[in-house]
């Protein structure tokens, strides 16, 4: 593949097409009173919604070769179906299944992951990497053991455990170990998230039979969490579009001291502020899935810079969102704590910010004192 | 002469001191049943010492309540729970002193302060918030009554309420600021209605009240007919002191759990981190600085617009450090203690984990006050810079857009 000098930072037409399909799925199947009446109910994952995104349209697959049963598209579509998904905050597997457990299998080179890949790419099946949420790309991550085909141990921060079907755990063997959610010595146990949206889990295996899908996993597990921080990035921008267009939409109608509380002109500076950071968020987004897409050689430096840019930005946006509704922002039956939710969730997905700061001291040679 | 100063000529600490004991002596806390202490250290004019004599106090230097708290606390005795009563103390208090009828004042004041009976606000509606002048909850004069219809939300505490302060319109024909007129609310009465609203923590802290046909005696009106909106404004200059400007001792606020952590978990410990924790380390300690400053300064007598600063940098700080913290804690902050809802008895913004800490302290900065407003008041009342023109203060209020 080559390298082009010059990223790509726009959308194409098939870009923008594919997230017009998306966006009017959501708005049919992913309204807001939705969202929040499933946060509070026993299946916090939507499995309709899931149902047709995956199958229906086809888009757990954008990664996934053609000759796999995927779409053989790339990181570029699916940057675009995540800005969607963050703009609704939708309680799908996607960034999970659809690029983190499909990147670790990309990484492998066994008919077992080939099989794998087939069966995510469809949609009918969702995989979860089991290495904590909070690891980003590099970052050390847990374990288990390994012992005679099955496998023993404890996994904690698992996002979209309780809907995966299969579980990519690493073990300390060094390889990276397919387990079936559903398999005896096998528990998957909801911890109560602070994002209702992407939930984590603990996983525990006792004994867990295990199918070997490469025998190295730390580079599968590294490009996994790369291409997760990399695409977050844009459902982060996702969502702060959300949350600026919403408190916007929300300051021009409300009046108090008989005018439009988005005259004032301090609130319109807040939110140009915001809507600066809100551009640059989309950039840094496109320059990271324009990377991974094209397997740049600046693909590190890329993801480092959209995540350490974006998290904070998505945070702010929906803080700004929560403040600038005032008592409305605070209550559970507005959105707007939705998005706080995931944006905080987020910031520590993949790698904080500050953490990507530090993965760039080393990549562009700023090292600490 | 009062009879304060007789016993020992002077109300300095020492004599603060020495009628603290002797109340210790008369209600040893051990063998005293809570609620009768706590009254008796109401009559003893040692629940607030800068109140006047008869009403928990005895005319002494507010900074001297330290004097008297401390001996209190290290003989164990029990407190008002300041957290479950906050309204009351902080605000309705304060507004029933200094424009409440002699009545109203020993009525009211006593239970207020023990916690026998919890008050709310009943000032916010759907269409009046930041410009809580253009309210519209109507209060119409039937012979000694008056006559509520309205709706009031985000009502704090109104379904542990026995009380409200309420400001309701009594003269639509005036311009907003002058038709209001100030009211002491009897929750249980029938025409009130209270509907949980729950929050983003999960819980359910403020509510919604609907008022049909409440009556109320004009016995329970606070200051003079159309005078409500500048009584209002004792009370929200309170509220503003008495969201943020407590007493606390070093970390003693937000920053004090998320400095535990720091100390308790190396493993969680980055440079990033470290400088952006001490950087609000030091934020928080001069905001606590500055509230002791201004402690000092106001030792009797009325805040001023200058409180506004105080819960402004409240507010601020409280969000930023949870948010910190939330990120410190890594995979551990992904995770919520408890989403079930709940209808609290108190409310502690520094209590429960740090993801809940993080969320209500988002509340800090609306209520009582949103920041930009405050920042507005502090602008335009401190550094008297003009404010903005405007369209609505001399129309009368039914003639307002709604
Ligand atoms: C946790 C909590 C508890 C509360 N408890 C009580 C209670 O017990 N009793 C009670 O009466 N009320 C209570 N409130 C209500 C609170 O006082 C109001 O929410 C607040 O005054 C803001 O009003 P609003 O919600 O209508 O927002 P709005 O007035 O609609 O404001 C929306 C946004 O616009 C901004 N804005 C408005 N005007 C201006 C301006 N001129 N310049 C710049 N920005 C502006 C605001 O700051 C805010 O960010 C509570 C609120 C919360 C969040």
């Amino acid at each position: 593949m080559t390298t082009r000098t010059q990223p790509d930072l726009l959308y194409s037409e098939e870009e923008e097409a594919l997230r017009a399909a998306v966006r009017d799925l959501l708005t049919d199947h992913c309204d807001a009173p939705g969202v929040i009446a499933r946060t509070e109910s026993d299946q916090l994952h939507d499995p309709e919604l899931w149902k047709v995104l995956g199958d229906g349209m086809g888009l757990a697959g954008l990664l996934v070769p053609e000759s796999l049963g995927g779409q053989g598209a790339t990181h570029r579509e699916a940057a675009v179906v995540l800005e969607e998904l963050g703009r609704a905050v939708a309680p799908v597997p996607y960034l999970t299944s659809a690029v983190v457990a499909t990147e670790a299998l990309l990484a492998c080179e066994t008919d077992e992951a080939a099989e794998l890949l087939s069966a995510l790419a469809s949609g009918r099946t969702i995989g979860a990497l089991a290495v904590t949420l909070a690891a980003g790309p590099g970052a050390p991550f847990t374990s288990v053991r390994h012992e005679e085909g099955a496998l023993h141990g404890e996994l904690t921060g698992i996002a979209d455990a309780a809907a995966a079907d299969v579980l990519l755990v690493p073990a300390e063997d060094g390889g990276l170990y397919a387990v079936d959610a559903d398999a005896d010595g096998v528990t998957v146990t909801p911890q109560v998230s602070l994002d209702l949206t992407r939930p984590v889990a603990t996983v525990t295996l006792v004994g867990a039979p295990a199918r070997r899908l490469t025998p190295d996993a730390a580079p599968a597990v590294r490009r996994a969490l790369r291409a997760g921080a990399g695409l977050l990035a844009s459902e982060q921008f996702g969502l702060a579009e959300w949350c600026l267009t919403e408190t916007v939409r929300h300051l021009k109608e409300r009046k108090q001291f008989n005018r439009p509380v988005g005259g004032f002109q301090a609130i319109k500076h807040r939110l140009a502020q915001l809507w600066l950071e809100v551009v640059n968020t989309r950039a840094a987004a496109r320059n990271a899935a324009d990377a991974l897409a094209t397997a740049s050689t600046d693909a590190d430096v890329a993801v480092a810079v959209a995540q350490a840019y974006a998290a904070p930005v998505a945070v702010h946006a929906a803080e700004e969102a929560v403040q600038l509704h005032g008592g409305i922002g605070m209550t559970w039956e507005h959105p707007a704590h939705l998005y706080l939710k995931r944006a905080k969730a987020d910031s520590i997905a993949y790698g904080t910010a500050g953490g990507h700061r530090e993965a760039l001291a080393e990549l562009v040679d700023l090292r600490a004192p | 002469m009062t009879a304060a100063a007789s016993t020992s000529g002077v109300l300095d600490a020492a004599e603060l001191r020495r009628r603290t004991r002797e109340l210790l002596e008369a209600r040893p806390p051990a063998e005293t049943d809570r609620l009768d202490f706590l009254k008796a250290r109401f009559d003893a004019g040692l629940a607030w010492v800068h109140y006047p004599e008869g009403l928990g106090g005895l005319g002494a230097p507010r900074s001297l309540q330290g004097v008297v708290d401390a001996e209190l606390e290290a003989a164990g005795a029990p407190d008002n729970d300041p957290r479950r009563i906050g309204i009351g103390l902080g605000m309705a208090a304060p507004t029933i002193l200094r424009f409440g009828t002699e009545e109203q004042k020993s009525r009211f004041l006593r239970p207020l302060w023990a916690g026998d009976e919890v008050w709310c606000q009943l000032f916010s509606e759907p269409g009046a918030g930041s410009d809580l002048a253009a309210l519209g909850t109507r209060a119409v004069r039937e012979g000694d009554a008056w006559v509520v219809n309205g709706q009031k939300v985000w009502t704090s505490s109104a379904h542990l309420a026995r009380w409200a302060i309420l400001i309701a319109r009594t003269d639509p024909d005036l311009p907003k600021h002058r038709g209001i007129t100030y009211f002491i609310c009897d929750m249980t009465d029938p025409g009130v209605e209270v509907r949980p609203l729950r929050q983003i923590t999960g819980e359910a802290e403020f509510n919604e009240v609907f008022l049909t046909d409440v009556r109320i005696p004009d016995a329970h009106r606070l200051g003079e007919i159309g005078d409500g909106w500048r009584v209002a404004q004792t009370t929200l200059m309170n509220e503003r002191v008495s969201i943020g400007g407590m007493r606390i001792p070093r970390e003693g606020g937000m920053i004090g759990p998320v400095s535990k952590t720091w100390r308790e978990r190396p493993d969680l410990r980055t440079h990033d981190l470290h400088q952006r924790l001490l950087k609000l380390w030091v934020e928080a300690e001069v905001a606590r600085l500055t509230g002791e400053r201004l402690r000092q300064q106001l030792v009797a007598g009325q805040p001023g617009p200058e409180g506004s600063g105080m819960k402004l940098a409240f507010a601020r700080l409280n969000q930023e450090i949870s948010g910190l913290e939330v990120e410190l804690l890594g995979e551990e902050g992904l995770l919520y203690d408890d989403w079930t809802m709940r209808r609290p008895e108190l409310v502690d913004f520094t209590g429960r984990d740090a993801g809940y800490r993080y969320l209500r302290s988002k509340g800090n900065s609306i209520e009582g006050g949103t920041s930009e407003v405050l920042l507005n008041i502090v602008a335009e009342r401190v550094l008297g810079l003009p404010s903005e023109p405007r369209t609505d203060k001399d129309v009368a209020w039914k003639d307002l857009a709604r």
